[in-house]
């Protein structure tokens, strides 16, 4: 059962290629990228129980700092890259101390104001980032002298980039640092009277999500070759917070499943009309009324009650 | 030979904690030897827990001062005074409940070893620690749910578990509070001969309401009462005192 | 000195507005552990009530428009209250989700009803003559904003402080469990108090129109303002979104006259050193 599972997913992420127009391959690199970004959101919110309502700070900084690099002070690629991972798993180091002095609510409140300030500046510092106008005609790598500018090379690219990360990510979860984290995220005083560290457990995990977020922004960029302060926004990080909570959040697939969900609703809707905060609103309150513990899982509740299985 | 060079396992001198305008731990001085079985006794809000709360680190006292075989733990967060031998129990079962048995005692095992931080190995990796894990769930008689989950077991099961997690420890210093709690008379007696079987290289210091079982278990025996030593000495003296009969008689 | 005193009382001004927009979310985190993040969203429906009305009826005096928006803000946020708050209780973090979700609506609606542009709202005539402040000419509505503030923050006080209700709110904080035992209606306090701080985030929003005016993107701009204030004083706490307020208010002033720039990294530092030297917040109680 699993593996037939496993199959389809090969099958839908190997085939498309194949057949299919610019159109839908753009589209499946967006998802790509989108499932990176909430894996990464999902090990804070789902198995570590941290909700960060600011994570967009990563993909957006993560971005700004490759486009601005490479657009301005004509770095290459590769250093561009290499100074944008460092700088955004700098900038998770440095937020991660200030937003784990507080937990529930109040890191939420915090992690909100964070990215809030990011987004303000993005927008007011307009001689750096070009402000509401964003920074256009920007380019996409060439690695090992192989262009990306054709939507197929690039939806390789992502692909093996989301394999990598997707693998990554599941063996941290699952490794003994995995199983610290999530006994902290259930029972933190309990862990530390067993000898854990709650707080530095948290706050390695708050910079290694900040690290896959920040890979998410540089794909982000290099896909959209353009960049706006949007991508800094609370729309952002709701968009990614309610991939992973509609997903599944804590399971390892489904925050990607709810990612691309949350892409195709983007696409087709704004196809139609213009009302995707609206639309994105709505959904949040659906999923928190109707289906508090995600999709994912609750389908294969589903079908493990329609198979006779228990429970 | 630990006994000769510290002095004493757990030292605890003129502790005091409040509440915003409520003194729940006043002055309270404790000394306890390596080895020794120390029960702490009082009525319901005397701060026998709140006591034990400091003593693992998490409650800050006000000011006096706690020491490990010697060397002052006032100020280590909880975690640190774990590494340096010191375990407790909850009144309260704080398990993790969607984990097996077997995970939860591991989880004990995982806290004291460096294999915590381990990035990139699952826990079932370390092989010898599901081993241990399981020797231990074997001595609380619980082997053979060891691949159940927390909530497929039973209150008394749970409680087991609970002392499962702090001995496979193998703690200098074991903290136990209401270890009886809830039992019914069989799980009593189980528990009882598992805690009288806790080798003499720990010391255990338990806080338990059933007398006619926790009694037989104790050495010393200390009595709080609002927050303060009202009596501290060997059992049967401070269960001849005067001033215990006043705590439980009110006379 | 010319521009010391002027920023000063525009800081004052600002500090006026901020605490009427974060007095009415400390007051529902207090009692409802609740982080309402409709909370701009409110403050932007009741700017864009005063634009229409205002413009519609010539002559609306601004104090019934604030009037009208307080308690047709306080409507709304009552009946989000009711119909999806209430169905949450036992989970915090869904509710903070739906005041997210919440908050795209509303702001969503907004752009669709009053279009990208922003609108201006007119100050009201009687206060359009300047005032003389130590000999400095100074737009007399910005000391009218700081009088507003400071008689809300009296009003709340003796809300809190010296009436029936208040007490019933201050059981409420101080436990909920016993507040329901002794036979306060803690589920209609919450209503209440979830109205009362909406209505106030309304009737600030009329208010702040003519400073700010009614624009989309402004309950972006104003949640993270409301988010440090009580960040800074302390989350429930009344007497700290006050202070909170006007320090706010003096950085982000000050902070934006003399480096234009960097007015939104300074309004970082007073909240990060706050966050790491108190986390509780400088008059909070609990740490959250």
């Amino acid at each position: 059962m699993k593996w037939i599972g496993v199959a389809l997913v090969a099958g839908s992420l190997l085939l498309p290629p194949l057949f299919a127009g610019d159109f839908y391959i753009n589209l499946a690199s967006q998802i790509l990228i989108a499932a990176i970004f909430a894996l990464s959101l999902n090990l804070l919110v789902g198995f570590g129980g941290m909700t960060s309502l600011g994570h967009a700070s990563y993909l957006g900084v993560g971005a700004y700092i490759s486009a601005l690099l490479t657009s301005r002070y004509g770095f290459g690629h590769g250093a561009a890259a290499l100074l944008s991972i460092v700088g955004t798993t700098a900038m998770a180091a440095f937020f991660g101390v200030i937003a784990l002095r507080a937990s529930g609510l109040g890191f939420l409140m915090i992690t909100l104001a964070l990215s809030q300030v990011l987004w303000g500046l993005a927008y007011r510092m307009s001689n750096v980032t070009n402000g509401d106008n964003g920074i256009a005609g920007l380019t996409r790598p060439a690695p090992f002298g192989i262009s990306l500018d054709s939507p197929i090379s690039f939806y390789w690219f992502a692909l093996i980039v989301a394999t990598f990360a997707l693998v990554m990510m599941a063996t941290f979860v699952s490794s003994a640092f995995g199983s610290s984290l999530k006994g902290v995220r259930d029972q933190p005083r309990r862990m530390a009277a067993l000898g854990f560290n709650p707080w530095l457990i948290r706050w390695i995990t708050f910079v290694y999500a900040g690290f896959w977020g920040g890979v998410a922004g540089l794909l982000y960029v290099y896909y959209h070759k353009y960049m706006h302060p949007t991508s800094l926004s609370t729309t952002s990080s709701a968009e990614a917070l309610l991939g992973v909570i509609a997903g599944g959040s804590g399971t390892l697939g489904g925050p990607a499943v709810g990612a691309a969900l949350v892409v195709l609703l983007k696409n087709y809707v704004s196809a139609y009309l213009e009302r995707w905060n609206m639309l994105l609103g709505l959904v949040f309150l659906f999923i928190v009324l109707v289906t508090p513990t995600g999709i994912v899982p609750g389908v294969s509740r589903l079908t493990t009650r329609l198979r006779g299985g228990e429970r | 030979m630990t006994a000769l060079t510290f002095g004493y396992a757990l030292e605890v001198v003129n502790l005091k904690k409040t509440f915003g305008g409520l003194t729940v731990t006043q002055n309270v001085s404790l000394s306890i030897r390596p080895g020794e079985r120390r029960l702490i006794i009082g009525p319901n809000g005397a701060g026998k827990t709140t006591l034990f709360n400091q003593i693992s680190g998490d409650l800050r006292p006000n000011s006096g001062s706690i020491s490990l075989f010697g060397s002052d733990i006032t100020h280590l967060p909880p975690y640190k005074r774990a590494h340096l031998g010191l375990s407790r129990t909850y009144q309260i079962i704080t398990l993790f409940a969607g984990d097996t048995l077997e995970h939860n005692v591991t989880l004990g095992l995982l806290g004291l070893r460096r294999a915590r931080w381990q990035m990139w190995r699952p826990l079932s990796f370390y092989g010898n620690m599901t081993t241990e894990a399981r020797r231990t769930l074997d001595a609380v008689g619980l082997l053979q749910l060891a691949t159940h989950p927390i909530s497929d077991i039973a209150y008394g099961e749970r409680r087991r578990v609970e002392l499962a997690m702090a001995l496979a420890q193998q703690p200098r210093v074991l903290l136990l509070d209401e270890p009886l709690a809830g039992l019914s008379n069989t799980e009593r007696a189980t528990v009882k001969s598992l805690i009288a079987s806790i080798p003499r290289q720990t010391t255990v210091i338990m806080i338990e309401h059933d007398m006619d079982t926790a009694l037989d278990l104790a050495e010393t025996v200390t009595l709080l009462n609002y927050g303060r030593v009202i009596v501290d000495g060997e059992r049967d003296a401070v269960i001849a005192d005067e001033r215990t009969r006043e705590v439980y008689l009110g006379t | 000195m010319q521009f010391w005193i002027i920023q000063g009382l525009n800081s004052l001004s600002l500090g006026g507005l901020l605490f009427l927009l974060s007095s009415g979310f400390s007051l529902i985190f207090g009692l409802m552990r609740l982080a309402n993040l409709t909370h701009g969203a409110f403050f932007m429906l009741g700017t864009y009530f005063a634009a229409t009305a205002m413009r519609a009826y010539d002559g609306l005096n601004i104090w019934v428009a604030a009037l009208g928006a307080g308690i047709a803000v306080a409507a709304v946020g009552g009946l989000f209250e009711r119909l999806v708050l209430t169905r949450l209780k036992a989970n915090p973090l869904g509710q903070v989700l739906v005041t997210l979700g919440m908050s795209f609506i509303i702001s969503d609606a907004c752009l669709m009803f009053w279009g990208g542009d922003s609108i201006p709202v007119p100050t009201p005539p009687n206060l359009q003559s300047p005032t003389r402040v130590f000999g400095f000419v100074f737009p007399t509505y910005r000391l009218v904003l700081v009088g507003c503030a400071i008689a809300t923050a009296i009003l709340l006080y003796f809300l809190i402080e010296r009436t029936r209700l208040g007490a019933m709110i201050r059981a409420g904080v101080d436990d909920r469990q016993m507040a329901r035992a002794v036979g306060i209606p803690v589920s209609n306090l919450f209503t209440l108090v979830f109205c009362l701080g909406a209505g106030i985030a309304g009737a600030g929003g009329v208010l702040g129109g003519p400073v700010l005016s009614a624009y989309p993107g402004l309950d972006a701009d104003m949640l993270p303002l409301a988010l440090i204030v009580v960040i800074l004083g302390g989350i429930g706490s009344l007497l700290g979104a006050f202070i909170g307020s006007f320090i706010i208010g003096i950085i982000y002033t000050f902070g934006t006259a003399l480096f234009p720039e960097l007015a939104y990294i300074i309004l970082f530092l007073p909240m990060i050193f706050v966050i790491a030297f108190r986390p509780q917040g400088l008059f909070g109680r609990v740490s959250t």
